[in-house]
């Protein structure tokens, strides 16, 4: 008998997945410019998907204010480079660890907050971020900034090649996200969370820290939003505080995406983004009906299958890409 | 004294918060809901006196005869049709299927009303003022603040004193034995709604007279409604009206200080409330 | 046996996957008063909560006068005049004792129990009205969780415990009011601990077993040993 995470379905993805890497990472050498910006943007939703799905999938902490980390990524990166000037990508992990920081005094004031009310809580610091960062006159108060040629060179000197490095970190970012989040779920952390979503209590009376447990999840996902946050408006080149910290572009439709693809598995997010952009580029002549329409999709999925896309067919197929629970294998069957 | 104005003009504008609040403060008590939509239905509140005032020619005070009766019977039929099926032990199913509403509503919104900012007109209501000791009172704030406190006191009422409000007591204490009373949650849960949006309604057209709103201002709305809620302690109506009234207060003060300060400074005071008393300053229930 | 008042047959009663009820049949008349005995976890809570419409999917297992209720909503089967006085009691905190009797009465089905009575059966509760429940004593408690129940003027009046935690003194005092409550217009099924108290009240009796009726019949004539084998199927 033998216990193990993986399966021959867990394999052949790992072996899929790092085709499709190989594929991804070549891009900039197959894909035109336009294909490829949506790519990045794909990924950068894909990575703010999984982070919120950590959050409220696996950790409870249902958040619709990580537009806060977004628009602080966003102006972090450009008071970084066009205010202290340094490269962008000397900045980055400046933003990484500065966002991870400003999450542990927003942590200790809003985890006062059960349920409900801790959501509404995250979006108030959202406003908080939003309001001060419209004070900012260095970066244009309430109308925002651009980013300056010259800052955007530091990055790389040709177009091709700038758009390929972007391209490229935003890429890297939601490789560096999907590692993080299968780390942090296969480690002790992810143990203990998984015994948290199950049942509070028997996690508590097992001796589980559970605030030290949620803490940890919140900062790392606050400090890598922020860096999500910084490629977003890297690829923009331009920030205002309404765009920055919109709850509708960074929270509410990365909610309905989680929710669409799938709450609580590593799958869901990603295939939410892929539903996600797929109405997006067939619908968007439509204005906001398109908006309208993936309200009541959301709405539906999460009444009529609340587990999912990814849910449906997992209940159909048994199906996991990521090899996450442990299955025991070698035991022979009952008589 | 333009400090003693600030604070008059802020605790006048807190009663509108708290109109903001006491719908949301009705729904949490009996329900344990949060409604994310809440601030976008008193903005649609706003829009729905706006076309029944043009449509019949009527003041918009005089269009709250349609538009409360309508938001009421929309909140009933929501909660029956929608949130009902959302309410389990799980707090994602009906702050989910609320904000889809939320998104839906603006959209909506933007569709038939365009993005431009509207405003009800209510003729002298709007300028008409009233002098006192070296201050002049707006009437139309006066007007909000006594009808916040009419409502807050209505309400309490009704939760203290009437048999729907032991319903919604009983209802809110254990929905199970509740049953047993012969009390059917999904239409005491309805009923809750339905004078939740009842307010919300009056909050709604008291908001288009007073500025401008277009179809994005919900969340501002809802934000500000929950602060009054958090700020005044759950489950305590009168809280409520003095969490608004802080949070006007603290608003008006803050512009007084720099303009851009208004709206920070009220989350800022919401913050300290939080940081020190977690649970709300006149506290009556766990949250 | 006149025409059952309750007639439950084939009830099976699930929590989850796991079965706590199976098969059962029982019988209830007008105006009788049964007892459910069992060791703890036999099912016997499942089974009134299961009659109150709180469990239970089919609805031909359990009828009322001959018509199907199983799997009914609670509040419906409150309605046709079933009360259930549950375990624990459990009282509405946040109103007061006079209150959870006034919701209790909230249906207006007319009988002879309004206010006044339940608190000429229990004077101790008038004194007390405006207190809350966690106020009062495990007895008082219990007082104003049958009075709530008849307030309800119930043809059926189930209680679950009904001297479980109580002091001596408030059980005798409980038991000397059972029979002027039962009787008439009302029949009664009680759940009891003491099994020697509860025949001696009782007309007849069913003794659960592990979610199966293992024992019925007749309160007086029933021996201890058989009584003792049912329970712990010995
Ligand atoms: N909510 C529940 N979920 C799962 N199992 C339950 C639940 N309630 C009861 N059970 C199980 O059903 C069985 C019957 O329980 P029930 O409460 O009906 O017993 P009981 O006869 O009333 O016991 P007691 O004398 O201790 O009150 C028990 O094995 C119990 O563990
Ligand atoms: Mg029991």
């Amino acid at each position: 008998m033998d216990v193990t995470r993986a399966s021959r379905l867990t394999r052949a993805a790992a072996v899929a997945g790092l085709v499709l890497l190989v594929a991804l990472a070549a891009a900039p050498w197959w894909a035109g410019r336009a294909d490829m910006r949506l790519l990045g943007e794909i990924f950068l939703y894909m990575a703010l998907a999984t982070l919120w799905n950590l959050l409220a999938g696996y950790a409870g902490l249902v958040s619709v204010g990580q537009q806060a980390y977004v628009g602080l990524g966003g102006y972090l990166l450009f008071a970084l480079t066009m205010l202290a000037g340094l490269p962008v990508l000397a900045a980055l992990p400046v933003v990484l660890i500065a966002g991870a920081v400003v999450a542990v005094p927003v942590a200790a004031l809003i985890f006062r907050l059960r349920g409900a009310y801790f959501a509404i809580g995250t979006w108030v610091i959202a406003e908080v971020f939003r309001l001060t960062a419209a004070q900012l006159s260095a970066l244009g108060g309430g109308s925002g900034a651009s980013l300056p040629p010259a800052v955007v060179r530091t990055l790389a000197e040709g177009r091709d090649l700038r758009e390929a490095m972007a391209y490229w970190l935003a890429f890297g970012l939601l490789v560096l996200v999907l590692a993080a989040a299968v780390a942090i779920l296969r480690s002790r952390h992810g143990l203990a969370l998984t015994a948290i979503r199950d049942n509070e209590l028997a996690a508590r009376s097992l001796g589980i820290d559970i605030w030290r447990t949620k803490l940890f999840v919140y900062v790392a996902v606050g400090g890598l939003t922020a860096l999500a946050g910084a490629l977003i408006f890297l690829q923009k080149l331009r920030i205002s505080p309404d765009a920055a910290f919109a709850v509708n572009d960074w929270t509410a439709f990365v909610i309905f995406i989680v929710v669409i693809g799938g709450i609580g598995t590593l799958e869901g997010p990603i295939i939410g983004t892929l539903v996600f952009f797929a109405l997006r580029e067939t619908m968007a002549d439509l204005g906001t009906i398109y908006l309208i329409a993936l309200g009541a999709v959301a709405i539906v999925v999460m009444l009529r299958a609340p587990d999912g896309l990814w849910g449906l067919i997992r209940a159909r197929t048994g199906a996991e890409l990521f090899p996450l629970s442990r299955r025991v294998t070698g035991i022979p069957p009952r008589p | 004294m333009e400090w003693v104005n600030a604070v008059v003009q802020g605790t006048l504008l807190g009663g509108l918060y708290a109109l903001f609040a006491a719908g949301l403060s009705l729904i949490f008590g009996v329900m344990r809901l949060v409604n994310i939509a809440h601030g976008d239905l008193i903005v649609l509140a706003a829009y729905l006196a706006l076309s029944t005032a043009a449509g019949l020619g009527l003041h918009p005070l005089a269009a709250l005869t349609v538009v409360v009766p309508a938001m009421a019977a929309a909140g009933y039929a929501l909660q029956r049709g929608l949130i009902n099926r959302t309410m389990g032990g799980d707090i994602l199913p009906p702050l989910l299927v609320t904000f889809g509403l939320s998104v839906i509503i603006q959209n909506g919104l933007l569709m038939g009303y365009t993005a431009d900012p509207q405003k009800l007109q209510a003729g002298t209501l709007e300028t008409a003022s009233l002098s006192a000791l070296g201050l002049t009172v707006g009437v139309l704030p006066l007007l909000t603040f006594a009808l916040a406190v009419a409502v807050i006191g209505a309400l309490q009422w009704m939760f203290y004193r009437t048999a729907l409000g032991r319903a919604f007591r009983a209802t809110s204490d254990r929905q199970d034995v509740a049953q047993l009373m012969g009390l059917n949650r999904a239409h005491v849960f309805g009923l809750a709604m339905a004078l939740s949006l009842a307010v919300t309604a009056l909050a709604g057209v008291l908001l288009g007279i007073r500025t401008a709103f277009d179809p994005a201002g919900g969340g501002a709305r809802l934000i500000f409604g929950f602060e009054a809620v958090i700020i005044g302690g759950l489950g305590n109506l009168w809280g409520t009206l003095a969490g608004g009234v802080i949070l006007g207060v603290a608003q008006a003060v803050g512009g007084q200080i720099h303009p851009g300060f208004q709206i920070l400074a009220g989350h800022l005071v919401f913050l300290a409330v939080l940081a020190v008393r977690p649970r709300g300053l006149f506290p009556k229930m766990e949250g | 046996m006149p025409e059952a008042l309750l007639a439950i047959d084939g009830l099976d009663v699930f929590h989850g996957d796991f079965q706590a009820l199976y098969g059962i049949a029982a019988e209830v008349a007008p105006g009788e008063m049964v007892a459910v005995i069992g060791a703890n976890g036999a099912g016997k809570t499942t089974l009134l909560r299961a009659v109150a419409g709180l469990l239970g999917r089919r609805a031909a297992a359990i009828r009322w006068k001959g018509r199907p209720i199983g799997g009914m909503r609670a509040d419906r089967v409150a309605a046709l005049g079933i009360a259930l006085v549950p375990e624990g009691r459990l009282l509405f905190p946040s109103l007061s004792i006079e209150e959870n009797l006034l919701i209790g009465g909230r249906m207006g089905r007319r009988g002879p129990w309004d206010l006044a009575a339940v608190y000429r059966l229990f004077p101790i509760l008038r004194e007390r009205r405006g207190f809350a429940p966690a106020q009062l004593s495990g007895g008082q408690q219990q007082m104003a969780a049958i009075g709530r129940a008849l307030m309800a003027n119930p043809e059926l009046i189930l209680i679950d415990e009904i001297s479980l935690g109580l002091a001596p003194v408030a059980i005798r005092q409980l038991y000397e009011v059972l029979p002027g409550i039962v009787g008439e217009g009302m029949a009664a099924v009680i759940v009891e601990q003491d099994t020697t108290r509860a025949l001696a009240v009782t007309r007849r009796f069913y003794c659960l077993q592990e979610g199966r009726v293992a024992l019925a019949g007749a309160s007086g004539s029933v021996t201890r040993e058989a009584i003792g084998r049912a329970y712990f199927g010995v």
